[in-house]
């Protein structure tokens, strides 16, 4: 291994030593000095991060194993730099007493599942895809048990390992199948021979199944909304916004290659289960009053949008998947943010403790509303030019009832997101949420993720930059 | 600088400006500013139009601009007006102009109102000044979304249901609309080569006859919906009725416009075959919009009601002539548009000033009003007059086009359908008549009337402005007609070239 390895390699070499840094600090620091390693770390991933974004070239180690281009260095960016928003938006979080001793654990663990995402995205072969999985996996569940001490938190460690166990079993059976169908575990050898024969579908069924887990779609949904309220908010946000975000960057890399001579077959899946992802998501959000569940089903709903991409199948529909789930990322987590910073200072996560907000947090309150219309795709915020990409994606392939099933929904989510502008502006309150400033740390991931859910849109060269580098990826 | 850029840029400027006022009368005065500029532009608009024009420039489109935005999907910020842009343009900036001063008294959180009303207009704004289907669709979002915090926060009655019925119902429109835009957009190249987004090179191509058949419902309903076409109208009288009086007068007075003004630019102009063939059924929900409205606003008690019900009626008219697909209707239809963009303005404006003063908008509660408030007495029958079609102003004016063009038609569906809307210039006299009765003449009903104020100098700005522009429209109608005639020629000369295969 030479040193280009090593800088093509960077993102997961660097986010290893990052965590074993982290780890070595928190040996050496006294009890009362805990709190160092918030700043230090912090530091270091921004640097992390920034490196991240240097040019690579297209190659291939391990002797297949692993591979990367710039698009899979975009998608690791995209995430890094959503990590780094979340991190700064749970500094407070980490301060308080009761975390004090945990802190090093929560970056160790969080680093340890990016590397995880990392891995799968640049893997090229199944043993990788599955090893990274699981790397990113394992520690989130950890990280959703982190305030074992409340019952929930625990409760959602546990569910989110079981309901993680079961899928990784399928798609391991659905690995297993494709291994047996063609005798390799290579991407490439795998694409070359494939043939479409029943197995092999089966195969496909098993894996898209686990997939179908990690994503949270419909009928595969049912540990999100618990998971979700039971994690702290931070972690949470991370599921939601890291860790579905990463599931979905490599679903489209591996429905674009390994299997797209299975697109007569899973476009049929694909269509049953968007309308049922985005439908069922929808209309449980409908009823829910707390926001992290509110969220959770909300981030159902939108992951049945991407599946209308991958129905494109063209270069379109990769860029468009890719570039929702870029500012899927930011809208999401400025809707988390508000949450989160509301959560950690007064406790409160209803929906009710909302009204009234406009009147003494105006700035948290604007925030919200632009980062729910980005969700619910309403211009001029970046959501909308989101929306329509994916939409466009779908009906250049013809789907155009489908089309306008998911630009109903869309109007039905915009019915929810709604609901709580409404409490916001329009509910009146005694006693609303008493005015409180947030730290420079949570403000500076709030002004980010705002950035973004405004820049995003306008700024067309994004679009076109995720575009040029689809091109060659698709066969 | 491009003309037309201006029309985003001064909202956006005056957006600002807001932001950074304290007060009421810091951002009122902003907003003043910031829309008489834009009135005044508009109008230059009107002038520069009209000498391009003289001196025989001929191109469909004037004062274009163009940028690409998207390259790979060829999507461009691309700008341009023809005349019946330019005069909903003109329509638009009188309109909001006396919106702002209708609102002169808001005093619940006015940066968020003016800022919110500022938003919308400049949705509108962009939607009449766009080429591009994708920036036209932007803009029509984003004119609908201010609507919603606008008549939930400071509305008045069931605010809450009635803002969130017509959002989520005008948003359904935009679901269709969608399907129709992304439809248009695969198939705007005969071989797929070089699909686009702009209108003009769209109707220069032909779209595959199953195509159109299945995507004009789709386009059309979708901006009909905003047309409160039936059975789709329902969404209109609750939000009117409780929305504060500057929204009623820009939703009702021009924001309804952009339903018309679409359909008629996009579903007709770009599938004129579909048109022809799916016309007889959206002719006949149309003309049950005009008598229905009309008929629902006879029995109405509420004078928000009357009025937003009688603005179902009248923008069913304008739908109603736009099917009809002739120069003569199509002509009336934008001078329809105008006339009750101008007219309903001025009542909702009126109607908030009274109940301002009154404190009620139930009829039989007033009576007598023109003896304590003479001014606004005498606008308010004016306004009245003007739309049950008195000659003289600018109502007259757009039914009688629209219904002789209408008629131009010599089959029996046609006729019999034409006869059956023109019912509802009976009709409407029936319920202007019965509201300017109850409400203006006969005794005063309760000592507290006696003691009101008429109208301040800031209302009078806004109600004068919007009946000079009626006055004018109806005394000297040409102006605007060859205006429109002019741009309107091309596109009903690739109408009428359709063999028509209709049902009837």
């Amino acid at each position: 291994m030479n040193f280009s390895d090593i800088l093509t390699m960077r993102h997961e070499l660097m986010l290893t030593l990052l965590a074993l840094v982290v780890l070595i600090i928190d040996l050496n620091l006294h009890n009362r000095d805990k709190h160092l390693i918030i700043p230090i770390t912090l530091s270091l991933f921004f640097i992390h991060t920034v490196v991240g974004f240097l040019p690579v070239d297209k190659s291939v180690l391990f002797g297949g194993m692993y591979q990367t281009n710039p698009l899979l260095v975009m998608m690791k960016n995209i995430l890094n730099v959503g990590v780094l928003i979340i991190l700064l938006q749970s500094v407070t979080w980490l301060k308080q007493e009761e975390n004090r001793e945990k802190i090093s654990e929560y970056f160790i663990l969080l680093f340890s599942t990016l590397i995880g995402m990392n891995f799968m995205i640049s893997s090229g072969d199944f043993l990788m895809f599955y090893l990274g999985l699981e790397l990113a996996t394992i520690p989130v569940a950890a990280l959703a048990a982190f305030t074992h001490h409340q019952t929930k938190s625990a409760e959602a460690g546990i569910k989110l390992l079981l309901s993680s166990a079961l899928s990784s079993g399928i798609l391991l059976f659905g690995i297993s199948l494709i291994y047996g169908s063609t005798g390799s575990i290579y991407y490439d050898t795998v694409m070359g021979l494939y043939q479409n024969s029943p197995m092999q579908v089966l195969a496909f069924i098993f894996f898209f199944t686990g997939m179908a887990f990690k994503i949270s779609l419909v009928p595969f949904h049912l540990w999100t909304a618990d998971v979700y309220e039971g994690a702290p908010i931070n972690v949470t946000s991370y599921l939601s916004v890291i860790s579905k975000g990463a599931a979905a960057f490599i679903l489209i890399i591996v429905m674009f290659t390994v299997f797209n001579k299975l697109a007569v077959v899973y476009n049929h899946i694909l269509y049953l289960i968007s309308v049922l992802t985005m439908t069922i998501g929808n209309l449980f959000a409908l009823r829910q009053k707390n926001m992290k569940r509110f969220l959770a089903f909300s981030s159902i709903a939108q992951a049945g949008f991407i599946l209308l991409g991958i129905m494109g199948g063209n270069v379109l529909g990769m860029t468009s998947v890719i570039y929702f789930v870029l500012v899927y990322i930011f809208s999401n987590l400025g809707a988390f943010g508000v949450v989160s910073a509301i959560q950690t200072v007064t406790g409160k996560e209803s929906m009710d403790d909302y009204d009234g907000l406009y009147a003494t947090n105006p700035k948290l309150s604007l925030l919200m509303m632009l980062a729910l219309f980005s969700l619910a795709g309403i211009p001029p915020v970046a959501g909308f030019f989101g929306k329509f990409f994916l939409f466009a994606s779908a009906a250049s392939a013809g789907y155009y009832w489908l089309v306008f099933i998911a630009v109903l929904n869309a109007t039905i989510s915009l019915y929810y997101y709604l609901l709580v502008v409404k409490a916001m502006f329009i509910n009146k309150n005694e006693t609303p949420l008493a005015y409180f400033k947030s730290d420079l740390a949570t403000r500076t991931g709030l002004i980010l993720s705002g950035l973004g859910i405004f820049i995003l849109g306008f700024w067309s060269q994004i679009y076109e930059v995720i575009n040029n580098l689809s091109f060659g990826i698709i066969h | 600088m491009n003309i037309l850029n201006l029309f985003i840029i001064i909202p956006i400027l005056t957006v600002v400006g807001i932001a950074l006022t304290r007060d009421l009368k810091q951002s009122r005065l902003v907003s003043a500013i910031g829309m008489g500029v834009q009135m005044i532009l508009s109008f230059v608009l009107v002038y520069l139009y009209l000498k391009e024009r003289a001196t025989g420039n001929t191109a469909a489109m004037l004062f274009t601009y163009d940028a690409l935005w998207f390259p790979t999907l060829n999507i461009h910020y691309s700008l341009g007006v023809d005349g019946i842009s330019v005069a909903m343009i003109a329509l638009t900036g009188i309109v909001v102009f006396a919106g702002i001063f209708a609102s002169w008294k808001v005093t619940y959180l006015p940066r968020e109102f003016f800022i919110s009303l500022i938003i919308l207009a400049s949705g509108v704004f962009g939607f009449f000044i766009s080429v591009d289907l994708f920036t036209m669709f932007l803009f029509y979002e984003l004119a609908v979304i201010p609507m919603y915090l606008l008549i939930g926060i400071w509305g008045s009655g069931p605010k809450e249901y009635s803002a969130m019925k017509l959002t989520l119902m005008l948003m359904a429109g935009s679901a269709m609309l969608m399907v129709g835009i992304l439809g248009i957009y695969f198939f705007s190249s005969p071989d797929h080569s070089h699909l686009t987004f702009n209108l003009l090179e769209i109707s220069k191509i032909r779209i595959p006859i199953e195509m159109q058949r299945f995507l004009f419902p789709f386009t059309f309903v979708g901006f009909g919906i905003l047309g409160a076409l039936f059975p789709f109208h329902t969404w209109s009288p609750d939000g009117h009725a409780s929305a504060p009086t500057a929204v009623s007068m820009l939703h009702a007075g021009v924001l309804m416009k952009l339903g018309g003004y679409g359909a008629f630019r996009v579903a007709i102009f770009l599938m004129p075959e579909a048109a022809h063939e799916q016309a007889w059924i959206f002719l006949i929900l149309t003309s049950i919009s005009v008598v229905y409205g009309a008929f629902s606003a006879a029995v109405q008690n509420d004078l928000k009601y009357i009025n937003a019900y009688s603005s179902v009626s009248h923008c069913g008219l304008v739908l109603f002539a736009v099917l009809m697909m002739n120069q003569t209707a199509m002509n009336g239809a934008i001078v329809q548009m105008i006339s009750h963009g101008l007219m309903t303005a001025l009542f909702f404006a009126l109607i908030g000033m009274i109940y301002g003063r009154t404190h009620t908008r139930i009829i039989q509660e007033m009576g007598g009003l023109m003896k304590v408030i003479p001014f606004l007495g005498v606008v308010y029958v004016i306004a009245g007059l003007a739309s049950l079609g008195l000659p003289g102003f600018s109502g007259f004016v757009a039914e009688m086009i629209i219904f002789t063009g209408a008629f131009q038609h010599v089959d029996v569906f046609h006729r019999v359908i034409t006869i059956v809307a023109a019912s509802s210039i009976v009709i409407t006299a029936v319920y202007i008549l019965r509201v300017v009765g109850l409400l203006l003449m006969g005794p005063i009903k309760n000592d507290h009337f006696l003691h009101l104020d008429d109208a301040k100098w800031y209302e009078r700005i806004s109600t004068i402005t919007l009946v000079l522009a009626i006055t004018a429209i109806g005394v000297a109608p040409f102006w605007l007609t060859n205006m429109i005639n002019f741009s309107l020629a091309p596109i009903v000369e690739k109408l009428s070239a359709i063999q028509i295969t209709s049902l009837f």
